[in-house]
């Protein structure tokens, strides 16, 4: 963990965007997440990190209700987005979804121009008035998501144009652009190249000022890099949920410093 | 020998040499299968091909050749006065085939043998009473020359029979041994298989394309000897279909486009919008088990018969319109009505429409809905703004290939439209199409030389032209389609 660049673990708020107590997730029989309870901080990057098929991105489409689209799948416990809880039945999941975005593992732009693309979710969910407000959402959105000064000339071209990377930081764009109070993110750079993760990296430590992000990632470093806190799941369980730095240099439980240092994963 | 019985004895050896081959090969290396090049059925397969397909290439092209052989060599005997009295060489090789098939059975109703049918002279005895007591009837006597050459053609073509039985039984025992000699552990047996299958799979595709060749070749043909006989002009450009097999008919193409592009209009505007709606319901709402169960459901509507649906639209349809919408609004008083026909259209195209646009939806990646989903759209806010636009090249493509389906529609137009050529626009008018007029100048005993039998084959081209269009865009959208997300 020498290249760990650890640039700013204060925390801007201590505030519970998201708490989340006794989770169950099951899949037909199989009992994928056990008993989980955790506190998603405002004004934070969270890490989700755990090896293959530990629950971590069970957890956290869980956190917008994206198992939902899941036949078989079963959610129980409590999870609360500003104390509401989200699985009452008075929620709608489709305007729980505007609020909780999700930026997914492989870039997926629809097959529509890079302006439709970012414009989609503001036109469902009727957020502006005007043509030009909408111009002015999707430009601060391109902006936001630092892909702005490289397509600005060709918003009309399709967003299945451009690169991989681009095509993220458009997926981005597209998230942000429904101005979400959360943004979920799984595993978001995995199908990228160094630079374009660079990039993308660069860009969820802005995001943060706005909005909470949550991360699942394979990659130690990254969470390293990026987060202000990190949780460790294995098989199912959240095994240890601290402040970063902690979790890298000091961890509490055995199994997460087993999984740190290599010995499990 | 029969060409079956000599098939079965070339492909009676092949299987020998399988057996023989393999067992040379694994002999060749004491037992042990790891030292031979390639598996020892392969070496089996090599001595299977080399003595049957060789054989059977010479079976296929000898039995082509010899008939034509044969003709062109038996007809030079007959003199040409002979030939005059019967009109063309054709129709003289005709009867002198008919005779030499009949003079087996006169040989054995009057108990003759070899040399009693070589002695059989016409101008001494009845031959055209002979023959026809053992069902070969002649238009007129048999002349001397004709009786000769059909002699001459039955000996002649049992000694080539023969030729061929022997020809094609050494060709297929030469490449046993030749194909036995040459096994080898080194040698490349599996290889030379695989080339085979190469050949074969190419030769299957030479086939399908060579018939659409063909078929357009003929039908091309034929058109041109239309067009001799009838102005191209009158064809393309006259507005009146009134063939009259007594001449001065008028065969004006529009009338029948007109009624075969409204027909086909009425079918898409049925079938377009239930079979894509069904297609959504399936792909994106339904369950597994609604799903298990509707599917194969709506897909048995592709499996009836046309003429079933035309029974359908005859029996049911058309009176119901007539009765319940035509006569109460006074649009007419036929049954048959292009709304009869197109409805019924509809309905058999549904199952293309849903069952190609559900392929197709269900091939739009799922990573598209969870993106929709995960920006808090909802399911029918994903199909219209998302799905379809991912799909829609391809379902255009789906409802092109139904269109090229409506337009080449012919029983359940004859029952549901009736016969009449008519430009109109009323929709319960009956009116015709391309394809029902094709069959009626084809059938009846008409003579095949008159424009009013040969239109069906300019017409026939038309369609084909229209068809292959509709097929050609529906291709290049499917392509397009496809680049998206490869």
């Amino acid at each position: 963990m020498n290249d760990m660049r650890i640039a700013d673990r204060t925390v801007s708020s201590d505030t519970a965007k998201m708490t989340a107590r006794g989770v169950q997730v099951y899949y037909g029989e199989n009992h994928a997440l056990k008993d989980v309870d955790i506190d998603i901080l405002g004004g934070t990057v969270t890490a989700f990190i755990g090896p293959s098929g530990c629950g971590k991105s069970t957890f956290l489409r869980c956190l917008n209700r994206m198992n939902d689209t899941v036949s078989i799948a079963r959610v129980l416990g409590e999870i609360k987005l500003d104390g509401e809880d989200i699985y009452d039945k008075s929620v709608d999941p489709v305007t729980l979804r505007a609020r909780v975005g999700m930026v997914f593992q492989k870039p997926n732009p629809f097959p529509k121009s890079i302006y439709d693309n970012v414009a989609y979710g503001p036109k469902i969910h009727g957020l502006t008035k005007s043509k030009a407000e909408l111009d002015q959402v999707v430009e601060t959105s391109l902006k936001k998501a630092a892909l702005w000064n490289e397509v600005k000339d060709r918003l009309h071209a399709p967003g299945t144009g451009l690169s991989g990377g681009q095509q993220q930081r458009l997926c981005i764009a597209r998230a942000i652009a429904t101005s979400p109070e959360v943004l979920l993110m799984d595993e978001p750079c995995s199908a990228l190249d160094p630079i374009a993760t660079a990039q993308v990296e660069e860009l969820i430590d802005e995001l943060r000022s706005q909005f909470s992000v949550v991360i699942v990632t394979h990659s130690m470093q990254q969470a390293a890099r990026v987060s202000q806190r990190t949780a460790f799941f294995h098989l199912g369980h959240l095994v240890e949920y601290g402040e970063t730095g902690q979790i890298f240099t000091n961890p509490q439980d055995p199994r997460t410093e087993s999984y740190i240092t290599g010995r499990i994963g | 020998m029969s060409i079956g019985l000599i098939t079965l004895i070339v492909l009676g050896l092949a299987v020998l040499g399988f057996i023989l081959g393999r067992q040379r090969a694994l002999s060749a290396v004491g037992g042990d299968p790891r030292t031979l090049h390639s598996l020892p059925g392969y070496y089996g397969w090599s001595v299977f091909l080399f003595t049957a397909v060789p054989a059977l290439l010479l079976l296929v092209t000898w039995a082509f050749v010899q008939p034509t052989a044969l003709n062109s060599h038996v007809a030079g005997m007959i003199p040409a006065a002979d030939v005059a009295s019967y009109g063309s060489t054709q129709l003289v090789m005709a009867d002198v085939r008919r005779i030499a098939d009949g003079l087996d059975a006169v040989a054995r109703n009057a108990g003759l043998d070899e040399t009693g049918l070589a002695a059989l002279r016409a101008d001494l005895t009845d031959m055209r009473g002979r023959l026809a007591e053992v069902g070969v009837a002649l238009g007129s006597n048999v002349a001397p020359s004709v009786l000769e050459a059909a002699k001459e053609y039955r000996s002649l073509s049992g000694t080539l029979r023969l030729g061929m039985a022997l020809a094609v039984l050494l060709a297929a025992l030469a490449g046993l041994g030749f194909a036995l000699w040459r096994i080898d552990p080194r040698q490349r047996a599996r290889n030379l298989v695989e080339q085979f299958t190469l050949v074969l799979l190419a030769g299957c595709s030479l086939i399908a394309v060579a018939t659409t060749f063909g078929i357009v070749a003929s039908l091309v043909v034929e058109s041109v000897h239309f067009f001799k006989l009838y102005d191209f002009r009158d064809f393309f450009f006259s507005l009146t279909w009134s063939p009259r097999f007594g001449g001065g008919s008028e065969l004006g193409l529009w009338p029948l486009v007109w009624g075969t592009l409204y027909v086909s209009f009425i079918a898409l505007l049925v079938s377009v919008p239930v079979g894509l709606m069904a297609a959504i319901y399936l792909s994106e709402y339904a369950g597994k088990k609604v799903r298990a169960f509707a599917k194969p459901a709506i897909e048995i509507l592709a499996g009836i018969p046309t003429i079933v649906y035309g029974l359908f639209a005859l029996i049911t349809v058309g009176p119901f319109l007539r009765d319940w919408f035509a006569q109460p609004m006074g649009l007419g008083s036929s049954s048959s009505s292009v709304m009869t026909a197109g409805l019924v259209m509809g309905i058999m195209l549904i199952p293309f429409v849903s069952s190609l646009s559900d392929d197709i939806i269900n091939a739009v990646p799922q990573s598209m809905r969870d993106g929709s989903f995960g920006l808090g759209a909802t399911r029918s806010e994903t199909v219209k703004q998302v799905i379809l636009p991912a799909a829609l090249p391809g379902i255009v493509g789906a409802i092109l290939l139904a269109a090229s389906r409506a337009i080449g529609e012919t029983m359940i137009v004859v029952m549901g439209a009736g016969a009449a050529a008519k430009l109109d626009v009323n929709p319960f008018e009956a009116m015709t199409t391309v394809t029902v007029k094709i069959v009626s100048q084809l059938t009846g005993d008409t003579e095949f030389a008159s424009p009013e039998t040969l239109v069906a084959f300019a017409l026939g081209l038309t369609l084909f032209c229209f068809t292959l269009a509709l097929n050609v865009v529906a291709l290049v959208i499917v392509r397009k389609y496809r680049e998206q997300y490869e």
